[in-house]
């Protein structure tokens, strides 16, 4: 019966869905190639295509500052939190401690955590520490809360790993670390990768840390600054603006999304199946 | 499926340290206790330096009456914070707009996600085009879902109402209305996370048993809710818990669509208003405490019913 879905009412079922995920999509695009007056036509489709607005938000330096922060400050995030992850997760797999449930208790909480409620506190010690309104101001709090997340992926793949293999290695004289660094972390790698991709998914999405603890293109990220954009002149309608500059933080997510849709898939659930 | 599962490490270790000779084996277990600690003590700090400390400091900072704008006015005034959020009706508002959305988005999502599993797992061609369409709202960013969902009901660049023969409504000019929008950008949003979710708990259901239950006769929809769902439990509560709580925090959607305006503000946005906008951190920080506990008593709830629902089912 796995295989049975072939009738007209599958085929249906497939193209709604597939509309439903893409119609947005389709949208935004739609409207950032709008020009003039077409932003208010109230059409889906632009009665004449135009590559303005993209011009207008690449010639605005917010936009690309805040491009050049998200790409920093996530891809930044991620390698730290990927490598503290793989750390804590050989441990939780392969070592005996009481410490292990309490990591483990510890990201579970953090992931349900509401983070809106650290947000003053954060923002009154950046402030005074001299973290508010730069990189590291954000990087550290996204560590926080993606470390959760890859603990949670690698210690899933982690624990499908054929260990004898590190045994094995031990036997023959090598030290722990050179058994970690020569056997495990080869065979480990597809899963870094995969919480790497996740992480960083998950950082370039943030909002609220974006929001409340910067206030210039020093290090305001790309969704922080979407909200804030109203277009090249108050003239014009910015819709066709933050459409173009919404398009443009969609496609390396989107990209990142269909080169590697098997191993996010695999990952994002990988924990809540089995765990 | 089992909780088995969540301890292969323990399984290992202990396959490890066999009854070797006493002394070794007391110094390998601390040798491994030791690494193991200072493995998981740069994640852990990190962990606890951005959630336990802020949580303290917001703890300490609800205690007084404290503007950034006036620090000299700062003074100690007890638990009077939250007597003022806990008597103001805006307070309860936000609640009651925050429930709203929890029972209107997650319901929906979990019905949707199903389906959209269902369809996955049953088709016989274009599950790989179908799963790939479901991981674009899954990666886009929540601002540019919730600008593209704005800006497709906004009255003054929106094609919705066209679509719908539904003249000049204006979608933000009331409250349901905007909750409605930010509730189905939301379910656009989430429901392929969900139902990849639940794709793999469909997925580790035997087909035999599905197929057993259909020679004895039993209807689909049957099937459905006396074989399929319960073999999945624990992949659903899995999905309501993380669903619920994350639904519970809803902020990015609310802040683009309509900043909180027609009575759409959620506790979140409340608690990010006080801090951020009004610099009341003393204030905001009480209601940081009480929206902490809130979802604090949610998340223990749910596991607390997940527990006696999974003893249960144990037990049948």
């Amino acid at each position: 019966m796995r295989r049975g879905g072939r009738g007209a009412g599958w085929t249906v079922g497939a193209v709604l869905a597939v509309g439903w995920a893409l119609l947005p999509v389709a949208w935004i695009l739609s409207l950032s190639l709008k020009a003039g007056d077409d932003v208010q036509n109230r059409r889906f489709l632009p009665t004449a295509w135009t590559l303005e607005s993209y011009r207008v938000v690449f010639r605005s330096a917010l936009f690309t500052s805040a491009l050049r922060n998200s790409i920093g400050v996530s891809l930044i995030a991620t390698t730290i939190s990927v490598a503290l992850a793989t750390l804590a997760a050989y441990a939780i797999v392969r070592l005996e401690f009481r410490g292990k449930r309490l990591v483990l208790g510890m990201a579970l909480s953090v992931a349900m955590f509401p983070v809106i409620s650290i947000v003053g506190p954060l923002f009154d010690v950046w402030r005074s520490v001299g973290l508010y309104d730069t990189w590291p101001g954000l990087v550290i709090p996204f560590l926080s809360f993606t470390l959760p997340l890859s603990i949670w992926v690698l210690a899933a793949f982690l624990r499908q790993l054929p260990w004898e293999l590190e045994e094995a290695a031990l036997m023959d004289g090598a030290t722990r670390w050179q058994a970690f660094r020569r056997v495990v972390v080869p065979l480990a790698a597809p899963g870094v990768f995969t919480a790497a991709i996740l992480t960083f998914l998950f950082a370039w999405n943030d909002f609220v840390f974006g929001i409340s603890l910067t206030s210039t293109d020093r290090a305001r990220t790309v969704p922080a600054a979407l909200a804030f954009f109203t277009g090249a002149s108050e003239f014009q309608h910015p819709a066709a603006a933050i459409a173009a500059a919404a398009v443009v933080a969609t496609v390396p997510v989107v990209l990142l999304v269909l080169l590697f849709q098997r191993r996010i898939v695999a990952g994002l659930t990988s924990g809540a199946v089995k765990g | 499926m089992t909780t088995a599962a969540t301890d292969p490490a323990r399984s290992s270790a202990h396959a490890r340290s066999s009854p070797a000779a006493g002394a070794r084996a007391t110094d390998r277990a601390r040798r491994e206790r030791r690494l193991g600690w200072a493995l998981t003590a740069p994640a852990l700090a990190v962990m606890l330096l951005v959630t336990a400390y802020p949580m303290l400091d917001a703890l300490w900072l609800s205690l007084f009456s404290y503007r950034l704008t006036d620090p000299g006015g700062r003074e100690p005034v007890g638990l009077r914070n939250y007597a003022v959020v806990l008597a103001d009706p805006l307070w309860w508002e936000d609640v009651r707009t925050t429930v709203v959305i929890v029972l209107l988005t997650v319901p929906v999502e979990l019905v949707l996600g199903m389906a959209l599993a269902t369809l996955m797992h049953g088709i016989a061609r274009g599950r790989g085009v179908v799963r790939t369409a479901l991981l674009v709202p899954y990666g886009i960013v929540t601002v540019v879902s919730a600008f593209a969902w704005r800006s497709a009901f906004s009255d003054d660049t929106g094609f919705v109402n066209g679509w719908l023969g539904l003249g000049d409504l204006a979608w933000f000019g009331h409250r349901w209305t905007s909750l409605g929008v930010i509730c189905a950008s939301e379910i656009w949003k989430t429901t392929p996370f969900t139902s990849l979710l639940l794709l793999a708990g469909l997925a580790q259901v035997p087909d035999e048993l599905r197929e057993a239950a259909q020679m004895d006769g039993a209807s689909a929809w049957q099937r459905l809710w006396r074989v399929t769902l319960p073999s999945m439990r624990r992949t659903l509560l899995v999905a309501i818990l993380f669903r619920t709580l994350d639904a519970y925090r809803v902020f990015d959607s609310i802040f683009v669509m309509t900043a909180g305006a027609q009575r759409t503000e959620s506790v979140s946005f409340l608690a990010y208003r006080q801090m951020i906008g009004r610099t009341a951190l003393g204030l905001g920080a009480a209601v940081s405490i009480l929206l902490f506990l809130s979802v604090l008593s949610i998340a223990l709830l749910l596991v607390r019913a997940f527990r006696i629902e999974l003893v249960q089912a144990r037990g049948a």
